[in-house]
């Protein structure tokens, strides 16, 4: 994660009650070494050969075989055709999330319109139950209407989340001043005009980061897509490299090599947008209800 | 990923970083200012029900019915393609009776204790070390976050590398200073203390950060009256941090037992190279979690009806856990 040295220094807040403590430094450093050592040490049996992987003791340097075991990954499945399922759904997860989840959130957040006590308490309610309750019948109704084995089969389970709507509500709801909507409505702008031309502009560091959210959860989503994209063929990335860890356990650098390809893209994803990203998962997290 | 918030603690933390205007304003049913003149018939609100309804529809579809379905199904014998029987209770009897659920529910509630102790323990400390120094925070809480985006199966499939009996890091390392391979992916205890290392590693960061956001809401007074009474650093942690925090560890500890509880594709993709039994949580179905024993019945022998009441059972003990949880910790802060 060298990606993530500069924005070091920029967070130290100047505080003085407190002396530079040295163990806590080291204790930190030794936590991010174990944090950091995975991706590392993937990259080094990424770019060796099985045999010097199985070494004893093993090799602890980077190797040159690198494109040798991107080329065997290539052969071996059809990485980039599922990379593009998965990055096809991961956008047009995202895209509709935010439309959907914006447009509920402010009508949510600032019109008091009956039922709507109700209706955000249901969607709170079934924040709360586990996913896998759902799963059977959403199997059974995608077979009905004859969508499993197909990609669009993984974005309306991601789209019921109702995560967004209840983190954009939170932020609409203190970061639209009602008196610039009021003097909207003077001035003739209905609700959808209200919508767009103001609630959305002004929500745009909520929705950068519900993007990321539904993006990184949409790649990396792995028990949908492995139950309801039967053909082996057309799948998403993480079924993919699931099924190149399957049978091929005797080259490991091999394996390493497509974990490593598929894990990178993301990796680079969050280092550009990280700062931003925790911001809003720990507002997220603490603001609560 | 980052899971989604269920209830919120009282203590609402300054927030870093965090853009937009004042959002710390107590929350009002209705917003001031806003004209709300009369009340208004239902219809006269068509454009705000048109805006909820395209989440709706899909909520309804996807998540609402399918939820009362599947009660419905544990209720039933089908195997997808017959017709449906109505069986009545019959598939929670046989649940009641079948050891292998009861192996799975033993497995996930070990593998949960295993990995939520450590991870709830660590957060909060990385939490109180990265509150207190003042430079390379940013850096510390990226690289310390990372793991918890990577995605399951790449994770599943390094620890798999790293643990793997014969030709491990682990036991290379442990052969170099002359100890024998310990056969971490077959011994039923090893195989859940990897899972549950393997979950530690991804979600002590996630936690730090919202440690962290508590943290910085305490007023830096507290600390400085601690230091000097004369408490020492460790004092201080478990006399007035750990207290104060209470809310927010209360918060931690309900999404863990939520997420923990529902580990499934940590030992379907680690055993998934088991050709004897794939899906089947390795040897002695040690890593076998009640989600993976759900699945398997589920979608790869069929049975719908018993798949529906294992999940549904499920989530009655999850119910009790996080209620028992919740009584613990609310008696503690009674002592």
């Amino acid at each position: 994660m060298t990606t993530a040295d500069t924005t070091g220094p920029a967070a130290g807040k100047r505080r003085l009650r407190r002396p530079k403590g040295l163990t806590a430094h080291i204790l930190l450093m030794l936590a991010v070494v174990i944090s950091v050592f995975p991706f590392l040490w993937t990259i080094i049996m990424a770019t060796n050969t099985t045999q010097d992987i199985y070494k004893s003791p093993p090799k602890f340097t980077f190797g040159s075989h690198l494109l040798e075991n991107i080329r065997h990954v290539l052969n071996t499945i059809d990485f980039f055709g599922s990379m593009l399922n998965t990055v096809v759904v991961a956008c047009v997860t995202t895209v509709l999330v935010l439309f959907v989840d914006s447009l509920a959130a402010f009508a949510f957040a600032k019109f008091d319109f009956p039922g709507r006590k109700v209706l955000f308490g249901t969607l709170l309610l079934f924040m709360m139950l586990p996913l896998q309750l759902a799963v059977l019948p959403q199997f059974i109704l995608m077979s009905k209407i004859g969508w499993v084995g197909t990609l669009q089969a993984l974005v309306p389970p991601a789209l019921a989340n109702a995560f967004g709507i209840f983190w954009l509500r939170q932020y609409i709801e203190n970061g639209v001043p009602d008196e610039l909507l009021d003097a909207a409505r003077i001035d003739g702008a209905g609700f959808f005009r209200q919508y767009w031309n103001i609630a959305l502009p002004m929500i745009r560091p909520a929705l950068s980061f519900l993007a990321i959210y539904a993006f990184v959860g949409a790649w990396n989503d792995y028990v949908w897509p492995l139950i309801v994209l039967t053909n082996p063929a057309h799948v998403t990335l993480q079924v993919e490299l699931a099924q190149l860890n399957v049978g091929h356990t005797t080259d490991y650098s091999m394996v390493m090599a497509g974990v490593l390809m598929a894990a990178l893209p993301l990796v680079i994803v969050f280092a550009v947008f990280a700062r931003g990203f925790i911001a809003g998962a720990t507002e997220g997290a603490v603001q609560g209800t | 990923m980052s899971s989604p918030p269920v209830t919120g603690p009282a203590a609402v933390p300054e927030h870093r970083g965090g853009p937009g205007p004042a959002r710390f304003r107590p929350r009002r049913a209705v917003p001031a200012g806003h004209a709300r003149p009369r009340r208004r018939g239902p219809l006269s609100y068509w454009r705000q029900y048109l805006a909820i309804s395209p989440f709706y529809l899909i909520f309804i579809a996807f998540s609402f019915f399918p939820v009362f379905y599947s009660l419905y199904l544990a209720f039933q014998r089908w195997d997808g393609l017959g017709d449906m029987q109505f069986v009545g209770l019959q598939q929670f009897k046989f649940l009641w009776s079948d050891p292998v659920f009861w192996l799975s529910i033993r497995n996930t509630l070990v593998i949960w204790v295993l990995s939520t102790v450590p991870t709830l323990f660590g957060a909060l400390v990385l939490a109180t070390l990265l509150h207190s120094v003042r430079r390379f925070k940013g850096f510390y809480r990226i690289a310390l976050y990372v793991p918890n985006v990577t995605s399951i199966v790449a994770v599943a499939i390094f620890f798999g590398a790293v643990f793997s009996n014969n030709f491990g890091l682990v036991n290379a390392i442990l052969g170099t200073v002359g100890i024998s391979p310990v056969p971490w992916l077959s011994n039923p205890w090893l195989i859940k203390v990897v899972i549950a290392l393997l979950m530690t590693w991804m979600w002590t960061g996630y936690n730090m950060i919202i440690y962290l956001a508590g943290l910085q809401a305490i007023p830096t007074s507290i600390y400085e009256a601690a230091k000097m009474d004369g408490a020492g650093p460790v004092r201080t942690f478990f006399q007035i941090t750990v207290p104060i925090m209470r809310p927010i560890i209360l918060f931690t500890v309900v999404i863990s037992t939520i997420n923990g509880l529902q580990s499934f594709s940590e030992p379907q993709v680690l055993f998934a190279n088991n050709a004897a039994n794939a899906n089947l949580g390795g040897p002695g179905q040690a890593g076998l979690t009640t989600l993976l024993y759900f699945y398997q019945s589920a979608f790869l022998n069929n049975d719908y009806g018993y798949g529906a009441a294992i999940v549904w059972a499920f989530f009655v003990l999850i119910i009790v856990l996080v209620a028992v949880n919740w009584r613990i910790t609310q008696r503690g802060r009674k002592a």
